[in-house]
This record gives structure tokens, sequence and C-alpha cells, in this order.
């Protein structure tokens, strides 16, 4: 868990097996920056339809721990040196994950709303291709891991 | 040196880490070293387009990046967080 307060952009990250809670979060964000314009909050939950024929039993979410955390503070304050932002939270969940879990919040403050919503794209699109995590999907009778998309890839140069 | 492997390169070479005393100063050198101790690490790395790698818990594009003086090195297949 780490928080820097770097340009009067407040950036948390962490990187946790346990669940959050998105409106204690806000709540943080409100607690520290007062002066925000608007708020923008993205939630991605484990879901159950990917192979319509088989049920996802679990997602086990592996990571590079010394090196996730660091990976997404180097995405948030490429964020916050590219717009003007009040604060980025950021918390991405690893582990054991059943559908309908909690996977990964990202909220970004700004004083406009333009600044929040690009950032809040930006910071999402470099956590699936850019942050040593993988996920293995955990069927009843096997198992296999979720391979990365090209689409995913592409959309890192749209920045 | 310290080498990771993480996701089904962890599987394939069947450890999540392990010391080795390396000869190689490049990261393909290393790969070509790992090759030539077992068949495990050929099958690992079998398809270098799949595979990703950080030295010192930061991602290099170029597998002719050094690795002389580096502690880690790890491998990995891309990355699918979010």
């Amino acid at each position: 868990m780490s928080s820097y307060g770097i340009n009067h952009c407040e950036i948390f990250v962490s990187v946790q097996g346990h669940d959050f809670n998105l409106q204690f979060e806000i709540e943080s964000i409100k607690n520290e920056r007062k002066n925000f314009g608007g708020l923008v909050s993205f939630l991605g939950q484990v879901r159950n339809d990917r192979d319509t024929e088989k049920e996802l039993l679990f997602l086990e979410l592996e990571h590079y721990p010394d090196m996730t955390e660091r990976e997404i503070i180097s995405i948030c304050q490429e964020a916050k040196d590219r717009w003007e932002l009040g604060a980025i939270r950021v918390i991405h969940r690893v582990g054991k994950l059943v559908p309908g879990d909690n996977i990964v919040l990202a909220l970004v403050a700004a004083s406009h709303r333009n600044e929040a919503f690009k950032a809040s794209e930006f910071i999402m699109d470099f956590l699936k291709s850019r942050v040593p995590i993988w996920k293995k999907e955990h069927f009843e009778d096997n198992s296999s891991w979720v391979k990365s998309k090209q689409s995913d890839e592409e959309l890192l140069s749209r920045w | 040196m310290k080498i990771l492997y993480f996701s089904w390169l962890r599987e394939k070479v069947g450890v999540p880490n392990e010391e080795k005393d390396i000869k190689a100063t490049t990261v393909i050198g290393l790969i070509e070293e790992l090759v030539q101790l077992e068949e495990r690490y050929a099958m690992a790395f079998s398809d270098l387009k799949s595979v990703r790698v950080a030295v010192d818990q930061k991602l290099v594009q170029d597998l002719k990046t050094s690795i002389e003086n580096a502690r880690e090195v790890a491998f990995f297949p891309p990355m699918t967080g979010g």
C-alpha cells in the first residue's frame, strides 16, 4: 500500500487479497481533496460469460509482488503528468476470486470531468497489459490461463 | 542471479524462482543458456513471441538487453491485469 502526494495529486495504490468498499474509497478521496469538480470510478468484477458451455468456478490472479504496485504507481504518475488531476486511487485484488467478486477499482478526481474520464481510461488501458498480473480461469474439469487480447495491446497506441 | 517465472512459464519450468550462476550477459543469452540445461526450459521458451521479460523489475522490450550486474530476471507471458 503506497501513498504519494506529488504536485498536489494524491496517488494511492494498493495490491491486496481482501475486498474493498467503493463508498469508503470515494469518501477517502473526498476527505483528502475538498475541491475537485468530478470523480470518475471504474469498478471491474469477475464475470462468468467467457464460455457459455462451462461455468467459471473461480479466477486465480497471480502477480509479481515487488513489481506490481510499483508499475501501477508509475502508470498513475504518468496520468498525473498528462492531465490536471486532484487524486488517483487504484486498488487491484490478487488471489482467488469468484464470479461477482470485485477485481479492480480506479478512482480519478479532477477539477473537470474531461480530465477525469481520460485519465481513468488511460489507467485502465495500461493496467490491462502493462502490470504484471495474470489470470487463470478454473472450471469444473479444467483450467486455463487467460490469453492477452491484441485489441487491449492496440488500445495503448491511442495514448 | 535470481530467476523468476510466472503464470504458465512457472508451470512449465516447475519452480516459481531459482538462484543460478549464469555466464550469459544478455537476456537472450540467459534464455539460450537455460534452454541448454533441460528440456523443461526448452518447452517454456519454445515461443519467444509470447515471453515478456523484466530485468530488476523493469520491463524490457529488447532481448539483447544486458543482464550484467542484474540481481533478478523475470520471465512471464503477456500480462492480463485489470
